[in-house]
């Protein structure tokens, strides 16, 4: 079975992120597939490489970098809120004119349709939020 | 056990759009109907549900003015432009909330099957009417 | 056609829980998550209306009971606490999920 997760939480403060993140790897794990993990409202903010939690804890963006890399995870961050929270790849910094980019390994940024075509192609589509 | 209309080349799905947070204390309300925006383009069997606090998106006479931030409510009542043109109202949430529909915006739509006839967008239904409404989707988004 | 509900919020908090059971059909699933899982504790006032709606069946996850505290024998009768894979398998066996958040 097709899953498309919707993540609308950022990380830390919440733990939809988490929540989020143990849900998709039981459905990988059991043998499903995954269509798509789309980063919304404050979930935009996962997908930042500059985060530093310290040693003994939990690094929410790498668990999902790596299970992307793992499973060929399509990872995306909804443009129009990650420019509302300056979450930024290097194309879209450059067009901004800004003077760097943050995003993590495994994530892309794109617009809100591929929210739609997730909910269109998946046959079941499981939001985590606040 | 799918009812989602196969129509060869593009799937209609049916998608519910639920609002069940007030706007301005919090982004939701504003990002959802963003969503629901750029969906209109997928040309997908929309549906809107506004319940619980989600009433209050749906207010008359909201002004901004004075808190520095963007009234969107002015969108709302464009959703006919962009074929969104069913809206499902809980009676109940707004009767906890001292509301009537009166409280609301008038929201339109043009019936291009009833010669451009305008209809209204807006559909009270009580709780138990919402929860078959929810019950015959294929895909549910709640911010 | 048959929905499976998430409830993230403590119901001593928000009205989620509520709000979700009310618009649950028969045939549904109710999944407590996160602090939601406060709501499956036995002699509350959200346990007793959870237990007034026989038509849907109830779940709680258990790695967030267990990281709350909250045993099985403090919960309320009819409560089944299932594990991610168990969330997987209860978004699998009902048509679409919707998560009251």
């Amino acid at each position: 079975m097709k899953f498309g997760i919707v993540v609308n939480e950022g990380p830390y403060t919440h733990q939809a992120a988490d929540t989020a993140y143990q849900f998709t790897k039981s459905v990988l794990e059991k043998g499903h597939d995954v269509y798509r993990v789309f980063f919304y409202h404050d979930g935009v903010n996962v997908g930042t490489r500059m985060t530093v939690p310290p040693q003994d804890e939990r690094h929410i963006q790498r668990n999902w970098s790596e299970l992307a890399e793992k499973y060929d995870l399509d990872m995306v961050v909804c443009i129009a809120a990650a420019q509302r929270r300056g979450i930024m790849d290097e194309n879209e910094a450059k067009r901004q004119g800004l003077d760097g980019d943050n995003i993590a390994p495994g994530f892309r940024i794109s617009g809100l349709g591929q929210l739609i075509e997730a909910g269109i192609q998946s046959d079941r589509l499981v939001t985590f939020g606040d | 056990m799918n009812d989602m209309a196969d129509t060869g080349e593009q799937t209609i799905k049916k998608f519910l759009y639920v609002n069940r947070k007030a706007p301005y204390g919090t982004i939701y309300a504003l990002e959802s109907l963003e969503v629901v925006l750029i969906g209109a383009a997928f040309e997908q069997d929309v549906s809107l549900a506004f319940l619980d606090d989600g009433v209050f998106q749906l207010m008359k006479g909201q002004d901004t003015a004075d808190i520095g931030v963007k009234n969107f409510s002015p969108t709302y009542r464009a959703l006919g432009d962009f074929e969104v043109t069913k809206l499902f109202v809980e009676k109940e949430s707004l009767e906890e909330r001292g509301l009537s529909e009166d409280d609301l915006m008038e929201i339109t739509y043009e019936d291009e099957d009833d010669d451009w006839e305008e209809k209204p967008s807006i559909h009270l239904v009580n709780r138990s009417e919402l929860a078959a409404v929810m019950a015959e989707q294929d895909v549910i988004l709640s911010f | 056609m048959s929905i499976l509900h998430t409830v993230n919020k403590s119901p001593f908090e928000k009205q989620s829980l509520s709000s979700c059971v009310a618009h649950a059909s028969h045939g549904d699933a109710v999944l407590m998550i996160e602090d939601a899982v406060y709501g499956a504790v036995s002699g509350t006032a959200a346990a007793a209306q959870l237990e007034e709606n026989k038509n849907i069946s109830i779940y709680a996850l258990g790695p967030d009971l267990n990281a709350r505290g909250l045993g099985e024998a403090k919960l309320a009768e009819g409560v089944n606490v299932v594990d991610y894979n168990g969330f997987v398998e209860l978004a699998v066996e009902h048509d679409k999920t919707q998560s009251w958040l």
